[in-house]
């Protein structure tokens, strides 16, 4: 048993829901209870769907367990066929319903539905939505384009001289910012010559699914999600499959490069005109203060591992946590962390992140909603860059992740929480000013900042629900400092002086200095300095 | 009172009973709520909250994994290790729920012995109390009706037969604050309320207790406060201000207070009520309503819309009919009424797309696909998470159904 408060990732059948609501004519029966239902409002309120999820529940209650729940859910089975007529349809099974062994595939494939029947295994007790997203694809994938596998050894139908065609693999409902991702890279491969034979799931139908196999390669947008799509289609249909992520400039070149060879057609005009500002910003002599900037990463690996890329190559930040909350990927994180020399942070405790966050001290945070309200209560800066995610993350206007456009976007979002140079200099300068104050929000953001901001004795270091509002040593055997010290202690702006006080306390422990005085404080400073 | 009932049985559009935490955990204090469930469940608080309430909020999910499901007594020793661990983090707690879901129930998982065994080891700094909100069980407000049910037998014991009055429901603060100055005005001095804020401030009960349901929803806790000999006073429930003037007329009449009293003190407060909730109702007069079921709201709601506010009912649904406390209500409902008990929420869509009404009252996963089907809504989540009873508040509860249809006159695009 695991306390939990947030989670980072719903149950498989939340990800099973995110594959069928992102495709047409396909429709979903889960056997569950009552209450399971308000996954529906995660597509009507927080992507703002025009339109119910294609999931039909079985509603079963207490009076149901004594009767016939297998009855119960072949008749919503075939309520929902007769109802909404799908071209496909998948059942599984939410945490409840698991626990009956109804087995609803066993039951739904007895009962000679006039459509495909799709089973969903969803271990709820050991695996999550992500996962249940991929499996959801895998088994759709294999069911319905399975039976077009050309036979071993047969040769590929020659192309006509036509384009070459690929399938995007990996968007779905619900997902953070897929909808522009799409649009982004079906324009890109456009300019390339490439045409998108089918996009899965997102907009797919099942028919489309199995058409799947038609296309030259596949290009894997989310592996979270297609990774294990992609590899059936490569040993089924022979189809090669995009490793590279486009997610900054750097990364969108190296995948033009990637398709190009896949498709074999020319990348150097697309390169020799990009038509992103990110690389002329980045050099631009405004962008400076951006030199070094410490940076704390987390979300699911592939976003995470993407960001710390971009943030060190095209911002020059320097990545100080790099984390994921999707095990099945720690180790491509691992692996990444390594390259950044940083402790990598595989966890879905938020409580464990918040505590990282708090040590590390960043200037930046890149992360989910999670790390959003985290990096609010320390009062440090955050842009979210993956999912989960909240009604803000599904904006109206165009703004993708991925490709030349998405490097635009990221450049304007990740700045945006930061203080700006100049502001950041005069604060070092004038930092008593009553109204111009170290515990100052950056001024274009407005307000009065963060919580932290308001209660300026509290430096950064607790976690949530201590009930401490203090990062100070413990009482007992705290570090003494002369009240001019502290007074010279609250001149140090308040995104680094809980650093500031721990160094400081640090080195007066090491060398067995009581009180601590303003000496001591710049000795700490000039110590550790970098 | 013999309404036609179009009783169904289907895809139920309605939350469970753990949702209720999401008030119950704002309102007591000093009390944490820890699901034990699965991931589901942790999920669903979170997305249900809508916003994330970051404070740390005091409830959390004991997410149930595989192992456990392997042995049981494994089971109750992970909980054990999970509630220390808790309490341990969490010191300013004195009271906490065991709350039971769908996977805890069929995996039978008795929390109840959990509860006693738990309250044994972190007594007298905490105590243990177990419900259930699964979906199995209850519905949405029913898991608050469960919360209180399991508070009853904790009540101190009041074995005097002075008449005292305890009001039963969770209400925002300053609706509470209202009602005791207006039970003061009249002269009943002696007014408590379940839940109370805090988890050792609980009301005393006892054949002296005469009590006021100020929510729709509490069938169990009536029965268990009658069982310890409280008395229900039968009224209709505070929303508008008609459903105000008779349930606070229910406890002066029981109270002994004379109708000039209760007049001089109600009649400033109706006034201005009246007045408030007659500008506000303009632009509800004539539209047609329908109400998908969700929390045992509605029946009241209804009587105020259609006799306050000039509303025409075309369905009123609710997920259970609890015909003896409803009785007030349902008598001042005209005839015709078509109501409707549980759900089929495809069958029910059909009924709302026929009908075409105005206005469509409605959970947050009908909404948006109704609005883009061109019919205007009023989410129904709103209704219990705003303070909506009593004179003061009548003018808001009307405005929340206005709202979106002066919203919809207003756009352009």
């Amino acid at each position: 048993m695991q306390l939990t408060v947030w989670t980072y990732e719903g149950p498989p059948h939340v990800g099973a829901m995110r594959v069928a609501t992102g495709m047409e004519r396909t429709h979903c029966v889960l056997h569950a209870p009552q209450g399971d239902t308000y996954a529906d409002l995660l597509f009507t309120m927080i992507e703002r769907r025009d339109r119910r999820p294609p999931v039909t529940y079985t509603s079963f209650q207490a009076r149901d367990l004594g009767r016939d729940t297998a009855q119960l859910f072949m008749d919503t089975v075939r309520a929902a066929q007769e109802r909404f007529q799908p071209q496909a349809m998948l059942v599984g099974t939410s945490c409840t319903a698991e626990l009956l062994q109804d087995d609803p595939g066993g039951l739904a494939a007895g009962m000679e539905l006039p459509v495909p029947v799709i089973p969903l295994e969803l271990p709820s007790y050991s695996r999550k939505e992500n996962w249940g997203a991929s499996e959801t694809l895998y088994q759709m994938v294999r069911t319905l384009a399975g039976p077009q596998a050309p036979a071993p050894g047969s040769e590929p139908p020659a192309s006509d001289g036509r384009r070459p065609r690929c399938n995007l693999l990996g968007p779905t409902a619900l997902g953070f910012r897929h909808r522009d991702d799409v649009r982004e890279i079906t324009g890109l491969l456009d300019r390339l010559g490439i045409d998108v034979h089918v996009t899965a799931p997102m907009g797919a139908t099942p028919a489309d699914i199995a058409r799947l196999g038609e296309a030259d390669f596949n290009v894997v947008l989310y592996p979270e999600i297609a990774a294990a799509s992609a590899q059936w289609l490569q040993r089924t249909f022979r189809q090669p499959y995009t490793r590279t992520i486009p997610i900054g400039v750097c990364a969108t070149r190296e995948f033009v490069r990637e398709v190009a060879e896949l498709a074999g057609v020319d990348p150097e005009p697309v390169l020799a005109d990009e038509g992103t500002r990110l690389p002329w910003y980045a050099r631009s002599v405004d962008s400076n203060y951006l030199t070094g900037k410490r940076v704390f990463i987390f979300g699911d690996a592939t976003h995470a591992v993407a960001a710390a890329r971009v943030a060190t190559e095209e911002f020059g930040f320097q990545v100080v946590g790099l984390g994921t909350y999707s095990r099945e990927f720690a180790r491509e994180v691992r692996e990444a962390a390594r390259r950044y020399e940083v402790e990598p942070l595989i966890t879905d405790d938020y409580l464990e992140v918040e505590t990282r966050v708090a040590e590390l001290q960043p200037e930046l945070v890149l992360g989910t909603q999670m790390e959003r309200h985290i990096a609010k209560r320390l009062g440090v800066g955050c842009a979210v860059i993956s999912a989960p995610v909240h009604v803000q993350d599904f904006p109206a206007r165009y703004a993708p992740q991925m490709g030349f456009e998405g490097a635009n976007v990221l450049f304007d979002t990740w700045v945006h929480p930061l203080m700006m140079g100049l502001e950041e200099h005069l604060l070092g300068m004038f930092r008593e000013d009553f109204e111009f104050h170290a515990e100052a929000a950056p001024s274009h953001l407005g307000g009065t900042g963060s919580e932290r901001s308001r209660s300026p004795e509290a430096p950064a270091g607790e976690t949530a629900g201590t009930g401490s509002d203090t990062g100070a040593a413990p009482t007992g055997d705290a570090p003494q400092w002369t009240p001019e010290a502290e007074q010279e202690l609250r001149k140090i702006p308040f995104f680094v002086r809980g650093k500031a006080r721990r160094n400081t306390e640090r080195y007066a422990a090491e060398r067995d200095i009581h009180p601590i005085t303003v000496e001591t404080l710049y000795e700490a400073k000039a110590y550790f300095s970098r | 009172m013999d309404f036609p009932i179009i009783r169904e049985r289907g895809q139920n559009e309605i939350f469970c009973g753990l949702t209720s935490i999401i008030w119950l955990h704002r309102k007591i204090q000093d009390a944490f709520f820890l699901v034990v469930g699965s991931r589901t469940c942790a999920h669903l608080m979170q997305s249900a909250a809508g916003v994330m309430i970051f404070a740390e909020p005091r409830f959390g999910t004991a997410l149930i994994e595989e192992r456990d499901l392997a042995g049981l007594a494994d089971a109750n020793e992970e909980l054990d290790r999970v509630v220390a661990r808790l309490l341990e983090r969490r010191p300013d707690i004195r009271m906490l729920f065991l709350v039971g879901s769908c996977p805890s129930e069929v995996i039978k998982l008795d929390l109840q012995r959990a509860a006693s065994r738990l309250s044994e080891t972190h007594a007298p700094r905490v105590r243990v109390l177990s419900y259930t909100g699964s979906g199995l069980e209850t519905g949405f407000t029913q898991g608050e009706d469960e919360c209180l049910i399991s508070l009853v037998p904790e009540l101190p014991a009041d074995a005097g037969t002075a008449p005292s009055l305890l009001v039963v429901g969770s209400l925002a603060d300053i609706v509470e604050d209202q009602f005791t100055r207006l039970f003061r005005a009249m002269g009943i001095e002696d007014v408590r309320f379940l839940p109370a804020r805090k988890a050792d401030a609980l009301p005393a009960v006892g054949p002296g207790t005469r009590f006021l349901l100020a929510q729709p929803f509490l069938g169990g806790t009536a029965r268990a406060l009658e069982e310890r000999g409280a008395q229900r006073l039968e009224a209709p429930f505070p929303l508008g201000v008609e459903g105000t003037t008779a349930w606070l007329r229910a406890a002066a009449q029981a109270f002994g207070v004379d109708e000039t009293r209760f007049h001089e003190v109600t009649a400033p407060a109706v006034e201005r009520a009246r007045a408030a909730v007659e500008r506000t109702c303009e632009p509800l007069k004539g539209r047609r309503i329908f109400f998908f079921p969700d929390s045992q709201m509605e029946i009241p709601l209804a009587r105020f819309l259609q006799r306050e506010a000039g509303m025409e009912l075309v369905e009123v649904g609710t997920p259970y009919l609890h015909r003896e406390h409803m009785a007030p209500e349902l008598d001042q409902l005209p005839a015709d009424t078509v109501l409707s008990e549980g759900q089929d929420v495809d069958r029910q869509l059909d009924r709302c797309r026929e009908a075409h009404p105005d206005l469509v009252v409605c959970g947050l996963g009908l909404a948006n696909p109704l609005e883009a089907e061109g019919m205007t809504t009023k989410w129904s989540i709103e209704l219990v998470f705003t303070p909506v009873q009593g004179y003061d508040q009548a003018a808001d509860l009307a405005e929340l159904f206005a709202r979106p249809l002066i919203r919809r006159a207003k756009l352009r695009v």
